[in-house]
């Protein structure tokens, strides 16, 4: 399990072929990157900011790895989450989980995210041309969290 | 004494992010400690009594009103997470 919480970007090829280094016993490596997007019509967002708790924010995403971990037969897994200052389109977020086989390691890194989005402490405010506002949590996230129970 | 932590819109709300608290013993569980902090009025009142979507951790552990508070807990509030 590799945990990461960092200002820093990462690199998902460098991070994938850590997890695997030493292995023969994997077939499948499932990635997720997610991007800051920028929801306006009109290019407002200058820039985010991933606020968080530290102490907290490791302990939750160590949680949820943990669930991962014991649900599906999968042999590892990252999770790196950037906080501080994020550009458009810069990364925020990267899951990687591998296994022998696809299915399970799909599955794991879709409940990761869902977990993640509604469990871990991390909020994101967007820095615009006309000022800043805090993004709002989605029911849909809830429910997607909600689903894997 | 206790330490409590306030994130994101919450703390930009109230204008503190943290506080250490001398609470006085019948203030035990989180909904009680809601309540101290909401007889400070204002904004308190508004964040503490009339907000159904705020969130609360002891320890680093998410909580819930009926979560009991001991003597050097660290108690965080904030609004529903939207990392990811």
């Amino acid at each position: 399990m590799y945990i990461s919480i960092q200002q820093e970007d990462f690199d998902v090829a460098e991070v994938s072929r850590k997890l695997c280094a030493g292995r023969i016993d994997i077939g499948a490596i499932v990635t997720f990157s997610g991007l800051v997007r920028d929801r306006s019509v009109d290019r407002e967002l200058v820039a985010m900011h991933l606020e968080h708790y530290p102490g907290m924010t490791e302990k939750a995403l160590e949680a949820i790895s943990q669930q991962a971990l014991d649900r599906w037969d999968i042999d590892d897994l990252a999770i790196i989450h950037r906080v501080g200052r994020l550009q458009p389109c810069d990364n925020i977020v990267l899951v990687v989980v591998i296994s022998a086989h696809r299915k399970e390691a799909f599955a794991a890194c879709e409940f990761l995210m869902d977990y993640l989005k509604t469990r871990a402490p991390f909020w994101k405010k967007e820095i615009t041309r006309n000022g800043e506002v805090w993004v709002e949590a989605k029911s849909s996230d809830q429910k997607a969290a909600d689903n894997w129970k | 004494m206790i330490e409590v932590l306030y994130f994101a819109s919450l703390r930009e709300a109230l204008n503190v992010d943290k506080e250490q608290l001398e609470i006085p013993a019948e203030v035990s569980s989180i909904a009680q400690l809601k309540a101290y902090l909401s007889a400070r009025g204002d904004i308190w009142l508004d964040s503490f009594s009339n907000n159904i979507s705020l969130l609360v951790s002891i320890n680093q552990q998410m909580a819930t009103e009926n979560s009991p508070i001991a003597d050097g807990d660290e108690i965080a509030f904030f609004p529903p997470v939207t990392g990811g």
